[in-house]
């Protein structure tokens, strides 16, 4: 019953974020600012993740397929396509669901419990259209780019990774890379990307929003929010994939 | 004027509000007062539709509030101005930014006309050269007089505010206590405070409404309150040697 709960007033909560913004140029401008705030400043921790990611990828995948029946080129094709399928979307989400999440819960739930929203509210604003509108939408719109970012710096570190280490000829992985490309696999990528980009901020907003109580209690709905936007994460990349590649 | 008629309010099983009926006239200075716990924080967000009543009615200037539509609830708000306990200034904004948000949001002022505006109404709570401060630069009496200047920059008709001079020094609250008057007088506003703050009472207190256990105890004004022989009201008022002393002294 408490799901039923939680899953009742999350949607009527969207149904006010999903409202006409009261101004259309304080909305763009909050907009860019969230693109600079989610987007941008995760940027660092996505290509140093992604790099390393490809690269380990890579040196696992030569390393336990020493087989002379498997072609070594293939070890590119398996580095580019867990990048795609999983890595870049999935994986990311993951950890942009801790670092955006938890940073969209806390700030909004010490607006809820300083009483900033309640000015708001009190001003006549539609609080949650306001606050959560523009994060949903920078991230939907940007969680893209640091998709495909991630997928081209990750299969970068395993070519890196071919050329310092020698696990397979660097060729060899090129060769791979562009072995049986299949497109509809970034479609893919792309298409859960923007699911988990609306999970990892509406769902962090939802638990800021309705956080009460002090400083204690905006820590715990900022665990509980990272905690729910993975297992909804994972659920999501569970159901797109039976949907899109089945 | 605000017109509260049989106001009732329960959390669950809780009667947080029984039965409260008064009226609060325009260009005075109208206060809530009782001890914590008493329900004068829910009557006040009551009133101002934070907490959706249970019964009763309230009127702004004979318009039913509580039963009224989100829509024409939202007109009344671009009346309403409020101060909140601990100034609920937005954190990552300036003190120009802060006091200019009404503005930006309701009005289609030019950059250069909300900037006089902004500056009029830091002049009223005479605050200079903070226009480019953050909250967190400024200290509490400061971020109080922002609040107040927020408050009233799009000119409100209603002015509610929430222990405005909570953890300040007693003679920065005396300083808070007389802006508030002051403005209320000049805007001819009808403004309603909450406060257990004994100097706003005497000093300040147009009208009071005592809240004992969630009923009204008592309403009069500050003169009246020193002749009251209201057991409960007194023994809240003139709890302390000093404000006895005064008691005394004053009768």
């Amino acid at each position: 019953m408490n799901l039923f709960y939680h899953i009742g007033k999350y949607a009527l909560l969207m149904k006010r974020v999903f409202t006409k913004p009261e101004k259309r140029n304080i909305f763009f401008r909050l907009f860019i600012r969230e693109i600079e705030m989610l987007g941008v400043n995760s940027l660092g921790i996505v290509i140093i993740i992604s790099v390393f990611m490809g690269a380990v990828i890579t040196l696992q995948t030569a390393y336990n397929i020493e087989s002379p029946l498997i072609p070594t080129y293939l070890v590119g094709l398996t580095a580019r396509d867990s990048m795609i399928l999983e890595f870049s979307s999935t994986i990311v989400g993951l950890i942009l669901a801790g670092k955006v999440g938890s940073n969209i819960a806390s700030e909004i739930g010490t607006m809820r419990i300083s009483e900033q929203i309640d000015a708001l509210e009190i001003m006549g604003v539609n609080s949650a259209n306001y606050l959560i509108l523009p994060k949903i939408t920078a991230a939907v719109f940007i969680n893209p780019f640091l998709n495909i970012i991630s997928i081209f710096v990750g299969i970068i570190g395993g070519y890196l990774a071919t050329i310092f280490t020698f696990a397979i000829p660097p060729d060899q992985y090129i060769e791979g890379i562009h072995y049986a490309f299949i497109p509809f696999y970034v479609t893919y990528s792309i298409v859960k990307t923007i699911l988990f980009a609306f999970v990892i901020t509406s769902v962090p907003a939802y638990h800021g929003y309705y956080a009460t109580g002090g400083a204690l209690e905006v820590g715990r709905s900022s665990t509980r929010a990272v905690v729910y936007s993975s297992i909804l994460i994972l659920l999501i990349n569970v159901i797109t994939t039976q949907l899109m590649l089945a | 004027m605000i017109k509260l008629e049989n106001i009732s309010k329960s959390f669950g099983d809780k009667q947080v509000l029984n039965n409260i009926s008064s009226v609060f006239e325009k260009g005075k200075t109208n206060l809530i007062i009782g001890q914590s716990g008493s329900g004068k924080t829910v009557l006040l967000k009551s009133i101002i539709g934070l907490h959706q009543i249970d019964e009763g009615n309230i009127y702004y200037d004979n318009r039913e509030f509580s039963r009224m539509s989100e829509k024409k609830k939202k007109d009344i708000r671009k009346e309403i101005g409020m101060v909140f306990q601990g100034g609920a200034l937005f954190d990552s904004a300036t003190v120009e930014e802060n006091v200019g948000f009404p503005l930006e949001m309701f009005t289609d002022m030019s950059d250069e006309e909300k900037k006089e505006r902004v500056n009029f109404c830091l002049s009223k709570v005479n605050l200079e050269n903070v226009n480019h401060l953050y909250p967190a630069e400024i200290s509490g009496g400061m971020q109080k007089r922002v609040a107040i200047a927020r408050a009233i920059s799009l000119n409100p008709k209603y002015l509610f505010c929430d222990e405005p001079n909570s953890g300040l020094d007693p003679r920065t609250a005396i300083v808070i206590d007389q802006l508030i008057k002051e403005l209320t007088v000049e805007f001819n506003m009808t403004t309603v405070i909450n406060t257990h703050d004994m100097n706003s009472v005497i000093e300040i207190g147009d009208k009071i409404l005592y809240i004992y256990k969630g009923e009204k105890w008592w309403e009069g004004t500050n003169d009246e309150i020193l002749y009251t022989d209201n057991k409960e009201l007194n023994d809240f008022i003139f709890a302390s040697d000093l404000m006895r002393k005064f008691k005394k002294s004053q009768l």
